[in-house]
Parts: structure tokens; sequence; C-alpha cells
């Protein structure tokens, strides 16, 4: 894959999204009949802000709090601390009727294309549904003539439109869901793994897909991915999570070239080169053991029961985050030093 | 992914061509549920026995309270027009038979109905908020189970007296817990599907989100418990109409026929006959659809 644009110029631009310090504690009833509820950490304190017309990629293992990221980030779930300030303004806890009229600008892609996709529902209803919801004044032709320009555009034929999803096929269908996300011209995607349940040929047409779109519509993506070789053909700058906390925040360059973090070190040097002369010099941090339970994290540095370098000091202080470039990131106590 | 010429080609084609029809999962069910022959055979039979019940006064030159004082209690002829005989005052049993048709029908119908419109609704909001909610709704439906509903109707019927309309109301607001517990069980499930969840993104409102995107998906199972409610419904209400607590005569039902003909069952064997067999024919004819309409809405190649 080609590596392509460079990120937009964020110095000109207040950020769209600013998230701080944001936490999702999801409440797990205690063994035992008078137990307390334990806090389940899904997201303990992540920080970043997303620029205009930028993709910010969210990596890290299964279960590491990506998707209750993104949820939480659209107000799907309630966070339990924090904020989330969307355009300067924060929407953590305001009331129902605050927030809708901002959904319109937000919106979200899955992983599953069929499940996302009500069966019982033609494919140009469930692309009308956000107009109907926001626009109901457009009328029933003139939201037809919408859907179906927006399905030529993400590559749908619009004679298909009464059509049922379970006739298409999964890339179609993410296409659907695509449609559905864009009909409104939102300013911000949050794309939950939106390629990883597609056959490999179709998962470059996808993102091509949403790298036209977004360049179109100058959209604002969060890319949420386990796969760092599509993260690096997309996003611009990449935010690493290790148990709902942020690792190493980077542009893709700094990253990709120069991880800072053990564990970003780690996943990027599973990801397999293409060179095989390089493949097989290149430094490996392989990682043992598995994801300790979020109910339960380590004290310290979350990642030091996997870390090949941790030090007595990993097990009493919470890394801060060093800032150590212009655009460069990363939460540990050696990361000069190893 | 596209190149300029492929693009014009769409969006011509666009304006050009056709739209073609979709392929709904519930036209997929029709034509499963069509090809199963004894489903079939049986939606035929009861057409043919709510007909008759619809169109029995042209039927017969007897009307179903007038007693033919020639004929009391006289086994079926063919001559007098008596085709399935007379009951203990005379009347015509065929005409009854089909006036009983229509009272065990429209009950059946009505509060399976009734139970279909509470139990849906109830179950759905039940299962679809969740948390404290269902908690609170689900542990009323608990406590009206565990009524003893006989007891409570025969008390109802005491007094109020004998009504059709207390029987409608009594059997649809027993029925209807089952059907709220089998709907809150699937929503609970399709709660976490991401559709809903995309629904939710947009701020579609929950009681659209309940309308539009739930209860469409839970109807397969409603439908087919619905299918199962109404002979059991008609059999409820002959049960109460043994036990005397039934219709109003000179107004019958099959229960009311029933537990007549039960009662000279030596003598004359065709009163307990006739309407018995109507009887059964419906019940299994229901019983038939209903496992036609769960194969054909829940196939296991989806
Ligand atoms: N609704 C929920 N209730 C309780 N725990 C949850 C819930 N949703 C997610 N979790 C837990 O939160 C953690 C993060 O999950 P998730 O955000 O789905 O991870 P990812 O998307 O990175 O795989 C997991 O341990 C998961 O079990
Ligand atoms: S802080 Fe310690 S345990 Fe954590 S990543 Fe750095 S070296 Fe490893
Ligand atoms: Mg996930």
């Amino acid at each position: 894959m080609t590596v392509m644009t460079t990120a937009p110029d964020k110095r000109d631009n207040a950020p769209i999204l600013s998230v701080r310090d944001l936490k999702v504690h999801f409440p797990i009833p205690g063994k035992g009949l008078f137990a307390k509820d334990r806090p389940l950490k899904a997201v303990d304190g992540v920080d970043f802000d997303l620029y205009p017309g930028e993709t910010l990629g969210v990596v890290g293992e299964s279960g590491c709090g990506k998707s209750t990221l993104g949820r939480a980030i659209l107000q799907l779930i309630a966070p339990s601390g924090g904020q989330v300030a969307w355009l300067g303004k924060n929407i953590v806890g305001i009331p129902h009727r605050d927030m809708q009229p901002l959904r319109r600008d937000l919106q979200i892609i899955f992983q599953d294309p069929l499940a996302s996709l009500n069966p019982r529902m033609t494919i140009g209803e469930i692309i009308a549904e956000p107009l109907v919801t926001h626009k109901p004044e457009l009328g029933k032709d003139e939201i037809k003539t919408r859907v179906k320009r927006m399905m030529a555009r993400v590559g749908l034929l619009p004679q298909m439109i009464n059509r049922y999803p379970h006739e298409f096929s999964g890339g179609q269908c993410q296409r659907i869901g695509i449609a559905r996300a864009m009909i409104l011209e939102p300013k911000l995607i949050v794309c939950d793994e939106p390629v990883s349940a597609l056959d490999v040929s179709i998962q470059a047409q996808i993102v091509n897909l949403l790298q036209e779109l977004q360049r179109e519509f100058d959209l604002s993506l969060i890319f949420i991915s386990h796969d760092l070789s599509i993260v690096r053909h997309i996003c611009h700058r990449i935010m690493v999570l290790y148990l709902g906390n942020v690792m190493e925040l980077a542009d893709r360059d700094s990253i990709y070239a120069n991880p800072k973090h053990p564990y970003t070190k780690a996943l990027i040097s599973a990801v397999p080169i293409p060179d095989p002369e390089i493949e097989r010099n290149k430094e490996r941090i392989v990682l043992t053991g598995d994801l300790p339970s979020p109910l339960s994290p380590p004290s310290g540095c979350v990642f030091r029961t996997r870390c090949p370098f941790a030090q007595e000091k990993c097990a009493t202080d919470v890394p801060t985050i060093d800032r150590v470039s212009e655009t460069q990131e990363v939460a540990c106590h050696f990361h000069n030093s190893i | 992914m596209m190149n300029k010429s492929e693009k014009t080609a769409l969006l011509q084609s666009a304006s050009a061509a056709k739209e073609i029809e979709g392929r709904s999962l519930w036209r997929d069910a029709r034509i499963r549920l069509f090809r199963n022959k004894a489903a079939v055979g049986s939606m035929i039979i009861l057409g043919i026995i709510t007909l008759l019940a619809i169109i029995a006064p042209l039927l017969s030159p007897y009307a179903y309270d007038q007693i033919d004082w020639g004929y009391i209690q006289e086994g079926p002829n063919w001559e007098n027009g008596h085709i399935f005989g007379t009951d203990g005052n005379g009347r015509d049993l065929f005409i009854r038979v089909l006036y009983g048709a229509r009272v065990s029908l429209a009950v059946g119908l009505l509060a399976t109905a009734v139970s279909l419109i509470i139990g849906v609704t109830y179950g759905a909001i039940a299962g679809y908020f969740g948390g404290k909610i269902d908690s609170i709704m689900m542990r009323f439906v608990d406590v009206l189970y565990s009524l003893p509903f006989m007891f409570f109707v025969i008390m109802l019927m005491v007094v109020f007296g004998r009504n059709i309309f207390l029987i409608f109301v009594a059997l649809g607001a027993v029925e209807w817990l089952t059907m709220a517990r089998i709907v809150r069980g699937q929503t609970l499930s399709l709660r976490r599907r991401e559709f809903i969840e995309a629904a939710h993104a947009t701020g579609v409102s929950n009681f659209k989100i309940i309308f539009r995107h739930v209860i469409p998906n839970v109807l397969g199972p409603v439908i087919v418990y619905m299918t199962l409610t109404i002979p059991q419904v008609i059999l409820t209400e002959s049960f109460l109409s043994f036990l005397g607590l039934g219709v109003q005569e000179p107004l019958t039902s099959w229960g009311v026929l029933i537990s007549e003909g039960a009662k000279v069952i030596e003598a004359s064997t065709w009163m307990l006959i006739y309407p018995a067999v109507f009887l059964a024919l419906t019940l299994f004819c229901f019983n038939f659809i209903g496992d036609g309409l769960r194969d054909a809405l829940d196939p296991k190649d989806r």
C-alpha cells in the first residue's frame, strides 16, 4: 500500500474534538451476596485532540478498550469521568435534547457490516434514516434523491434502493453503512474496525473509499483497528491503547520509524515486512503472557507485567505522559534509555 | 477504487435504470410457508370453517335459536334439513355448530389480539430499557403469573355475571404475560446489535427505535406464538363453557355444545361428535400452521 497525504496543518485550526481524562468504568457485580460492585476500567484516563480533516488511528489488542472509547466519545456509553469537548463545548452529561442536534455531525461505522443493518428495512430506508430523523422537512422525493446520490457516491447501484441487506456482500454492506454515516455530511466518523471482518481484497477498496470521502468532505476520522499496516496507510496520527490507558500518541511517521514505548515496539515488530532481508534482521520484541484483567489492572505502569524492560519503579509509579518531540508523546519511565 | 468512467456510468445508470424490487425476509418466509403442505392444507380448512361461520345464516333454513317441535333431539337427517341433527331443545345442530364457531373463533382471535398488543409493547419496552425498568416490569409479570387464573375468572363471572366480553378480557389479560416474556427475551438480545446502536448514534428516539427496529425483528417468534395462542384460548373458553361459565344461552360456543353433548353421549352421540370434530380440526389446523410458520420464519440456513 502506498503511504499517503500529509496530515492537515493543525496549527491553523482549533481541534474539532478534545478528549480530557476520559474514563469509562463498568460496574461489575461482585461475587458473593453482599459484595460491592467492582469497576471494570475499560477506559481509564484518555487525553487527545482531533483536528478537522484528520484521521487518528486507535490501536491495541482486543479488549483494551478501543470500542468503548469510541462509543464514549459519541456518548453512546455514558463516561464515568472526564470531558469530551466537541467544537469547544463539553458534551459529557449534557441533557438529551442538547445532544440531539449534535448527533448529525457525529457518526459511527461498525465492524460487522451485516449486523449493523436492520434486516427488515430496505437499503433506501436504512440510508435515509438519519435524514428522516434530522431533516424531515426535505420531503420524500428529495430524501430519495439524496439517498440515491449517496449510494452512487459510495459505489452502490442506486437502483438497488429497494433491496434488503441480506442480498448484499459484506463489502457492499459496509458501503451501505458508510452511506448511512455520510448522508448528513457529518464532521466526525468513528470507524470501529470497519474492515476487520472483510476479505483482504475488499479491505483496500473500503479504506480508499473512506479516504476519498474524507478529502471530499473534510471529515475527521477516528479509525479503530488492530491491523497496523492499514492504520499506517490511512492515519495521520496514531494512539496506542493498553488496558484503557494511552501508551503512546504520535504522528504516523514518528511512530513507525521510531516507536518509543515498549508496547508500541512490540506491536510494530510483529507486523511482517515484505522484504525478507529486513524482516530477518529487524529488532523484535515478542509479547508474552495475556492481557491482564481490566478488573484488576497492574499497579504503576499497566504494561509492566508483560514489559521486558520493567523495573521496580514501574510497579510503584504511574508513568506520566512525556512529550518527546513536537509530534510524539509516550507514557514510559524509561523511554529514553530503552 | 473506481475510475472516472466507471463512476459516470454508475451515475448515468442511476437516473436511467429502473429500481429493482428487493426480496424481503417476510417474502422469503411466505414462500417457504406456502411450500409446507400441512400448513397450506390447514389454512384452507380453517378458511372454509371461517367462511362457513360467517355465512352461516344462509346455509340452513333454521335459525340458531329456532325450536323445531317436531324433531327434538333427533339424529342427522338430510330430508328434514337437520343435517347434524337437533339438540334437546329441538334446535338445528348444524347452524348451532357454525354459530359456535363464530364465538369460539372470535374469542380466540380477539383475546389473542389483546395479548399481542399488550404483550409485545410491554415486553419490548422492558427488554429495550433493561436495568431497573426491566426488573420492575418483569416482577409485575411474575406476580400476575402466580395468581390462580381460573379462580380469578370464576370470581369475575360470579361478580359481573356471564359476559362474553369479560371472557375476552380475562383470556387476553392472561395470555399477554407469556407474550411479554418472549418479546422481552428477544429484545434483550437485539438491544446490543449494531443497527440499534447506529440508530442511537443518529439520534433516533427510543420510541421510534422500538417500533422501527425492535418490534419488526421480534415479530417472527411472536407470530408463531400467536398461532399457538389462538387454539389455547379457544380451548380455555371451551373449558370455561364446560364448567358452565361460558357464553349465555341461546348463544353458544363449541365448548358449550360439547358440554351439552357430553351429557347425552349415550343417547345422542351426534350432539358430541359434530362440535368436537370442528373443535379438534380447528386446533390441529392452528398447530400445523404454527409449526409451518416456525419453520418458515426461522430457517436454519439464514
Ligand atoms: N457493556 C459492558 N459491560 C461490562 N464490560 C464491558 C462492556 N463493554 C466492554 N466491556 C469490557 O471492557 C473492556 C474493553 O472492551 P472493548 O472496548 O470492547 O475492547 P476492544 O474494542 O479494544 O476490543 C473489555 O474487557 C470488555 O470486556
Ligand atoms: S514504565 Fe516500565 S513497565 Fe511500563 S513500559 Fe516503561 S519500562 Fe515497561
Ligand atoms: Mg472492539
